[in-house]
């Protein structure tokens, strides 16, 4: 208990000092290299995710047709945001079939939504790097979309848990007594649903969307970091200054939220970096049985689906198998290197 | 003893009762009417428009009585009572798809699933334990580094992944022929077949399966294992006897091991219902004829009295899981003060 108490007090002179815990913590975190791996690793499937516009697109970034140029990539935000419209000779048209254009394409010169007929089920090549599927989509352009789906269904999914299982943690903690006892009844009740079945079964049950997605996977994970949030409130809510705050006529939410919860955030981060990665598995297995995102939306787990039931296209199965297994990795990666610098006694147990 | 047990049978009241709410009100409050589904498998396809205005007076009657025949009329909370009342006498109804009852169909199941899940559970616990156990004794050798490397990278493969790896590469298809991609036993088996020869079909129709259903707890549980070995190590009474002169051997396998194998046993509980998710994956993969398969065709074909008669059944399973490992750590923990919910 004294290394705890110790701990705590670290933390909070910390926070007085200049810069603060978090950039304390950063300069710890930098310190192991494969908890920082993890984190590069992380921040490359975000920046994919943000610009995969950039990296896989059927329009070229800069397009010199008929002695005129033209941006189309940035055009098409600009007319997603009704900014601009299309030139008429440029609306609906391939610019891969523009007679005399000269034109500057991305890395991938496709779009997941591209079917190819002609092309089923090629193996990786030079035109289609990691193949196409049996539609003729670029498996590539596929997974670099893809992790837009992946990643913001982890980010609000974990988003989501985090609000339910702070709030529920924080009440049954700082409460106490019977309120303690019913919330922890509650999460037993949690605890005990096999919580994919009820996924699946939700899922299944409401139309297709990766709102209503999110949301479940989000309603359904919570648990967890209640938990974590109930044990760590039981336990400073009777230190010192928690006991002064009360004594000074501070209300219950201003405690709880102002001068607990501060203190109390260290595990719950690890357990909401595990909790990204846990969201974006369970997304893969929902889209790879094809329950929650809508069917025409090419995502990790949907490509690996295809791959199940056309077993000779080995490239459907290894690529964005493996893109969900780094990205994963690196979440936990990171969630461990934070757990060792945010909360010694945690080490150890996952 | 017998008060404590009797005690977490008591708490085991409120939880089920959760459960069930929980389920039961998932499953009636999504959008589509039951009656109506029921219909579109009896009466093909109630509220298709192409039925005519005095046929639909007719599909109407019948789905009230319908309705009322099976209580869908009354409010909800009667509706629960109704199911919770029919489960303690085992009556779940007819299946919507083929009316078949939902009692016997889960319990022709019942027996796949609790193999696959028994073989997993114990290659878990057969693999995770000596692993923990080595690892802790050698610590930081290159050994332990490479086992707890290996473990945190297994944690993280998706099982998916993991099932269509070995489908497309090792499972027939262009590749290698070395397990059958489903399937419990091979289609030529036949009951004059030496018991040898039925063993070994099915031990390699179920050898992939059960590899894929545990490889993510036991990465997981050698790493507790190695953790819990390392704290029990510090203490000071190994100190004590190592000391009195007891041999190593003794040391570990005496008196660490068996402090370190106390939180192990309440891992079980968690281990459970991620055991019941996966075997929806792989029975659903594998063609294996499960609950868990059964569980995925009824979601999707949103067979109502099917799909809340195996949340119940597999709430259930889990509860007692969490039970029998309760009940495992009164009985190898002493201090464990009956009466009192181990934390």
């Amino acid at each position: 208990m004294a290394s705890t108490n110790s701990t705590t007090r670290d933390a909070v002179t910390e926070t007085t000092e200049a810069g603060g815990l978090w950039s304390d913590v950063w300069q710890r975190f930098k310190r192991n290299p494969i908890a920082l791996t993890g984190f590069y690793v992380v921040c490359v499937f975000v920046f994919m995710a943000l610009f995969a516009d950039f990296i896989a697109n059927d329009k070229p970034y800069y397009s010199d047709y008929k002695g005129k140029s033209y941006f189309p990539i940035f055009r098409s935000y600009l007319v997603g945001l009704k900014l601009g419209k299309w030139p008429a000779e440029l609306l609906n048209v391939e610019f891969k079939k523009l007679e005399g254009a000269k034109s500057f394409y991305p890395p991938i010169p496709y779009r997941p939504s591209n079917i190819n007929l002609l092309e089923p089920l090629e193996p990786p090549s030079g035109r289609h790097w990691f193949g196409t599927d049996k539609l003729g989509r670029d498996v590539m352009a596929g997974m670099v979309h893809g992790s837009r789906v992946s990643l913001s269904i982890g980010f609000v999914a974990v988003g989501i848990a985090v609000l339910i299982g702070v709030v529920l943690g924080a009440i049954a903690g700082y409460f106490g007594s019977w309120t303690d006892l019913v919330i922890s009844r509650f999460f037993e009740v949690m605890l005990s649903i096999p919580t994919f079945f009820l996924l699946i079964t939700i899922a299944a049950l409401l139309p297709p969307s990766i709102f209503l997605t999110m949301f479940i996977i989000g309603a359904t994970s919570w648990v967890g970091i209640a938990r974590f949030t109930r044990n760590e409130f039981l336990r400073i809510r009777n230190l010192d200054y928690v006991t002064s705050a009360i004594a000074l006529g501070g209300t219950d939410r201003k405690v709880m939220f102002k001068h607990i919860l501060p203190n109390a955030l260290a595990p719950v981060i690890v357990s909401v970096v595990l909790g990204i990665a846990g969201a974006i598995l369970v997304e893969s297995s929902l889209s790879f049985l094809g329950i929650g995102v809508p069917a025409e939306l090419v995502t990790w787990g949907s490509i690996l689906h295809e791959a199940s039931t056309t077993t000779y296209a080995w490239w459907l199965a290894v690529f964005p198998g493996f893109a969900i297994f780094i990205t994963v990795l690196a979440y936990y990666l990171v969630g461990e290197g934070l757990r060792e610098v945010l909360d010694p006694r945690l080490r150890g147990l996952r | 003893m017998g008060q404590y047990v009797v005690q977490r049978l008591l708490l085991l009241i409120p939880t089920f009762i959760g459960v069930t709410l929980i389920g039961f009100l998932v499953m009636r409050l999504a959008p589509g009417d039951p009656a109506e589904l029921r219909a579109a498998g009896g009466l093909g396809g109630a509220k298709d428009a192409s039925v005519s205005q005095d046929k639909r007076g007719v599909v109407d009657e019948a789905l009230a009585q319908w309705r009322a025949q099976y209580g869908l009329d009354k409010p909800l909370h009667v509706q629960y009572a109704i199911w919770l009342k029919n489960l303690f006498t085992l009556s779940f109804g007819d299946s919507f798809k083929d009316n078949q009852s939902v009692w016997g169909k889960i319990t022709e199941r019942i027996p796949v699933t609790l193999k696959l899940n028994f073989w997993s559970l114990l290659v878990v616990y057969l693999v995770a334990i000596p692993l923990g156990i080595y690892s802790a004794t050698h610590q930081n050798s290159f050994a332990d580094q490479a086992t707890t490397l290996i473990a945190f990278v297994l944690f993280a493969v998706p099982l998916v992944w993991a099932a269509t790896m070995a489908l497309v590469f090792i499972c027939g298809g262009d590749f290698y022929y070395l397990f059958p991609p489903g399937g419990l036993e091979s289609l030529d088996a036949a009951a004059n077949w030496s018991w040898w020869h039925k063993f070994t079909d099915q031990a390699w129709h179920l050898f992939l399966p059960v590899v894929l259903l545990s490889y993510d707890g036991f990465a997981g549980l050698s790493r507790y294992m190695r953790a819990s070995m390392l704290e029990v190590l510090r203490q000071d009474y190994v100190q004590v006897a190592r000391a009195k002169g007891l041999e190593e051997g003794v040391v570990v396998f005496k008196h660490v091991l068996r402090n370190s194998l106390i939180p192990q046993v309440t891992l079980l509980a968690s281990i459970l219902p991620g055991l019941i998710g996966g075997s929806v994956i792989i029975e659903t993969m594998f063609s294996i004829p499960g609950l868990g398969q059964l569980g995925f065709e009824s979601v999707l074909s949103r067979d109502y009295p099917v799909v809340l008669a195996l949340l119940a059944v597999t709430s259930i399973l889990t509860l007692v899981g969490i039970l029998i490992s309760d009940l495992l750590l009164a009985v190898v923990d002493p201090r464990i003060a009956f009466g009192r919910r181990a934390q």
